[in-house]
């Protein structure tokens, strides 16, 4: 068995035991309400904190490139009520077209 | 796809809003094609082979981790610091699994397969809705399209696996913050806004300020451990959290 397995193996349980802990241990029961509060504003910060992170970092670094003009045109289709599919096509061109010319 | 035990369809109202969630899960697992083709080139440049790279895809089926981990394994590092550097990145799924266990109801054998599912993706469809059916619905349409693409595009990638200039040329590297921003765009307007506004500016200021300090993967643990931390006061304020 490769090196490649063992950490498949390894990294998939470990990784199973940390998504699978919520789901089977809490089951259909409601969180205590304080908990509740913080699953709620949860999704706003990890969704920003993804855009930021998938827009300007590259490793450990932030860098300003055409993802930016791109993600800032999905910002303003979004403002236009485009639906979903539009806002990301939207940002692939932009970002493509920044990046040709030089972004 | 489809699971009508989890999302009847009762009236026109319920078949839209069960076509804008498939639409939102179909956009963001296409989305993320490119990048399973980028990570079956990074497996072979790593030296893996078609078998390790779907073992990778179907089994572990978190992006950041496999890529961190196959990084690891190609830079000439050990099993131990792949597997870590992978789960590191994975915290935040035991974040995940808990903010969706309220909609992922069902006999034992079912939430189990539903945790393999648990993954950024399907977080932010099924977080998108407020009902816990259509949360469930989402869940299951963002996991199994996620699943479904990203091994499939591994195994693409695996295949082709000649350089991946043509997705920075293309700007598909854009597609898949663009969704992220369209998921987190109904928790910034209408009702709540201000509030989604300042958890979401929270956020953004600490990832990117994490970024430069710590590993990847870490900064959007971080913004989630500040939403924890301010949630104990009164009233969460976006100060507290940098």
């Amino acid at each position: 068995m490769s090196a490649a397995f063992v950490v498949i193996a390894g990294l998939g349980l470990g990784t199973y035991a940390l998504k699978a802990a919520g789901p089977l241990l809490l089951g259909g029961r409601a969180l205590p309400p304080r908990l509740e509060r913080v699953a709620q504003q949860l999704p706003a910060a990890l969704l920003a904190s993804l855009v930021v992170v998938s827009t300007v970092a590259a490793d450990r670094a932030l860098v300003v490139d055409a993802r930016l003009a791109g993600v800032a045109a999905a910002g303003v289709a979004l403002r236009l009520r485009a639906p979903f599919v539009v806002v990301v096509a939207v940002a692939v061109a932009v970002t493509g077209v920044a990046r040709a010319l030089g972004g | 796809m489809a699971d009508d035990r989890s999302a009847p369809d009762a009236g026109p109202g319920d078949r839209l809003r069960r076509r804008q969630i498939e639409r939102q899960a179909l956009s963001i697992s296409v989305a993320l094609a490119p990048f399973g083709l980028v990570f079956g080139v990074a497996c072979v440049q790593a030296g893996l082979g078609l078998a390790e790279a779907i073992g990778f895809s179907a089994l572990v089926f978190t992006g950041s981790a496999q890529f961190a981990a196959v990084g690891v394994l190609g830079d000439g590092g050990g099993v131990a610091a792949a597997i870590s550097a992978g789960l590191l990145l994975n915290i935040r799924s035991l974040a995940f699994g808990v903010l969706l266990a309220p909609a992922l109801t069902g006999p034992r054998w079912l939430r189990a397969l539903f945790a393999q599912l648990v993954i950024d993706e399907s977080t932010a469809v099924a977080t998108s809705q407020t009902e816990r059916r259509w949360q469930r619905y989402g869940f299951l349409a963002g996991g199994l399209g996620v699943f479904t693409v990203w091994n499939l595009s591994t195994v693409v990638g695996v295949l082709l696996a000649t350089d991946d200039a043509f997705i920075e040329d293309l700007g598909l590297d854009a597609a898949a913050p663009a969704a992220f921003l369209a998921l987190l765009w109904p928790r910034l307007v209408g009702p709540g806004g201000a509030q989604g506004r300042r958890i979401a500016f929270a956020g953004a200021v600490v990832a990117a300020a994490a970024v430069p300090l710590a590993p990847p993967g870490i900064p959007i643990l971080l913004a989630g451990l500040g939403v924890l931390a301010a949630g104990r006061g009164p009233v969460p304020r976006g100060g507290d959290v940098a």
